[in-house]
């Protein structure tokens, strides 16, 4: 099974990405996923979590994840080296930061949304992760997108997540 | 059509095949989604529906029995304090024969005051006369509320139903979920027809009182009503197994629990990881199993005893307690298997209450602790690191 966290801010779409990675893993069927955000009531601004669980048989533990293969943070000021207690021995964390971060990868997220004038780094991190880990396509990923998002914000968000993946798959 | 969903937005589009006429709402956490996604179909036109916004749950359930009267399809859902509201039309519903649907977003009771999920809204109704139907995962969800009302407005049944999703790990995970096409719907579930309603051509008296000379034979009636829902669960399943390919195992469902030697008696979305942990001990050589109760009433009486028979201890997991005595589950399983003279030594796990996680490591530890001879009614986590 593949793990991975979302950190994020209320309002941030952390859920929104985490919803959408399970999507584009079980497009093509014979594929199960789930995905929950950190329970309870909604505020914008404060920290949140969400999870995805990937795996090729039905994911039937529905409890938080201790150990992911990736940690995605979507706000530089929720990183703490100390995430690494959450993370597999071979886990990488990314984090949207316009600087270096002791034990992770950081890439500025924020510039790529604002190339594309979205408000939200989501889809960025997204693409990022799909760069980086390969655990779902591109193609599927956008495909999510098309299924998930209100149309009238898809192009944005399918160019902004091909960029990002583009950025790290180089 | 194959979507990722929620449990709370599949079992609206269940509720959306369903076709009910009238939907009362009144939104609480965590079941809020589930009448949102309604009032947006009803708003697009997929789904008619007379939509009642109602000003609290007491009003929820009236609404809905004045429909259900009136002879229509009716449907609420509720959670937590709201079910507790409308306890007192639980009884009018269930009494008058009202085959009314309602969602429960199982969500724990207050003080302290908490949104996340347990079970001791739902259990402590048992005795509404509701039929209760526990889901595990979203799919389980969509398909109970497909198959609820076919259940419910059964002649031998006429009795309302009570799904209930576990609060946010049932109703705010998403997963994939296959949606069936409305002519399957439609050509599983009929319309529903009733002489139990106001009809003025042929008016009949409907919510009376009854003296001490007749109102035992209500209440009796009321059992056999609840009573018949196994074969009619029974029936309904075969027939949606037939139209949609998916099979259900009546009121519980069994893990290898032919030859095992502990087992696990629990109910709701934790059975998963239950299974999982039995898969594990089993490579261990230890023979473990899992029995998921799907229906707390009608209760499965002989299915308990027969599969705990032949096993060497069971505990039953339960997200509930009954201050004073012990989880009612653990009660209900107890007299079950003393009514068929089957003597095996019993625990009862208290866990989950207030949202709190239920670990692979704490299920194993059940397992390890019944092996080892533990009886009683334990706290999971009482006396760890974190608390007194």
């Amino acid at each position: 099974m593949t793990e991975i966290l979302w950190l994020g801010r209320g309002g941030q779409g952390a859920f929104t990405a985490a919803k959408l990675l399970g999507a584009a893993y079980t497009a093509d069927g014979g594929r199960y996923a789930l995905a929950f955000p950190s329970f309870g009531p909604e505020r914008r601004g404060a920290p949140v979590r969400a999870f995805t669980k990937l795996d090729t048989k039905p994911v039937v533990d529905r409890s938080q994840t201790e150990h992911a293969d990736f940690i995605v943070v979507l706000d530089d000021t929720l990183y703490s080296p100390s995430l690494r207690g959450l993370l597999k021995d071979s886990g990488r964390i990314i984090v949207n930061s316009k600087s270096a971060a002791d034990g992770a990868l950081t890439f500025d997220a924020e510039g790529i949304a604002a190339e594309h004038r979205l408000p939200t780094v989501n889809t960025v991190m997204l693409g990022l992760l799909v760069g980086l880990s390969g655990v779902v396509t591109a193609e599927n990923a956008v495909e999510a997108i098309k299924g998930y998002m209100p149309q009238k914000i898809q192009e944005r968000n399918i160019a902004a997540l091909l960029r990002a993946a583009e950025e790290v798959s180089r | 059509m194959k979507k990722f969903l929620s449990g709370n937005e599949a079992f609206a589009e269940g509720i959306r095949l369903a076709r009910p006429e009238v939907i009362s709402a009144y939104p609480i956490t965590p079941q809020t989604i589930v009448v949102e996604r309604l009032s947006e179909m009803v708003e697009d036109g997929s789904l008619t529906a007379e939509y009642v916004h109602v000003e609290s749950e007491h009003s929820a359930l009236s609404c809905a029995i004045g429909a259900s009267a009136a002879g229509a399809r009716a449907f609420t859902a509720t959670s937590s304090q709201g079910l507790l509201y409308m306890a007192e039309c639980l009884y009018y519903a269930a009494g008058g024969r009202f085959p009314i649907v309602m969602m429960n977003a199982d969500r724990s009771t207050a003080l302290p005051w908490n949104i996340y999920g347990d079970q001791r809204d739902s259990l402590s109704q048992l005795d509404s006369g509701w039929i209760q139907a526990y889901a595990e995962n979203a799919q389980e969800a969509l398909d109970l509320a497909l198959m609820s009302y076919r259940i419910a407005e059964d002649k031998r049944v006429s009795t309302p139903f009570m799904a209930n999703l576990d609060g946010f790990v049932l109703t705010h995970t998403y997963e994939t979920v296959d949606i069936p096409t409305r002519e399957q719907a439609d050509s599983f579930l009929p319309p529903y027809e009733t002489d139990n309603r106001i009809d003025f051509e042929n008016p009949r008296n409907m919510a009376f009182s009854a003296g001490p000379d007749t109102n035992y034979i209500f209440k009796f009636k009321e059992h056999e009503g609840v009573l018949a829902a196994r074969e009619v669960i029974a029936e309904t399943e075969a027939a949606f197994a037939e139209t949609f390919g998916r099979l259900y195992t009546g009121l519980t469902e069994s893990y290898l629990t032919d030859d095992a030697d502990y087992i696990i008696v629990t109910l709701g979305s934790i059975a998963g990881l239950c299974r999982e942990t039995a898969d594990k001990l089993r490579k261990n050589g230890v023979k473990a199993g899992v029995v998921r109760i799907r229906y707390m009433r009608p209760f499965p009486n002989e299915e308990i005893a027969d599969i705990l028979r032949n096993a060497k201890a069971y505990a039953v997991l339960e997200k509930d307690v009954s201050f004073g005595n012990e989880g009612t589950v653990f009660t209900n399983v107890n007299s079950a298997l003393k009514k068929a003279g089957v003597e095996v030594r019993g625990s009862n796990y208290i866990g989950g209450l207030g949202g709190r996680n239920i670990s692979a490591a704490d299920i194993e530890k059940i397992y390890t602790d019944i092996a080892n001879g533990a009886h009683g009614v334990e706290f999971i986590g009482i006396g760890g690191g974190d608390n007194g």
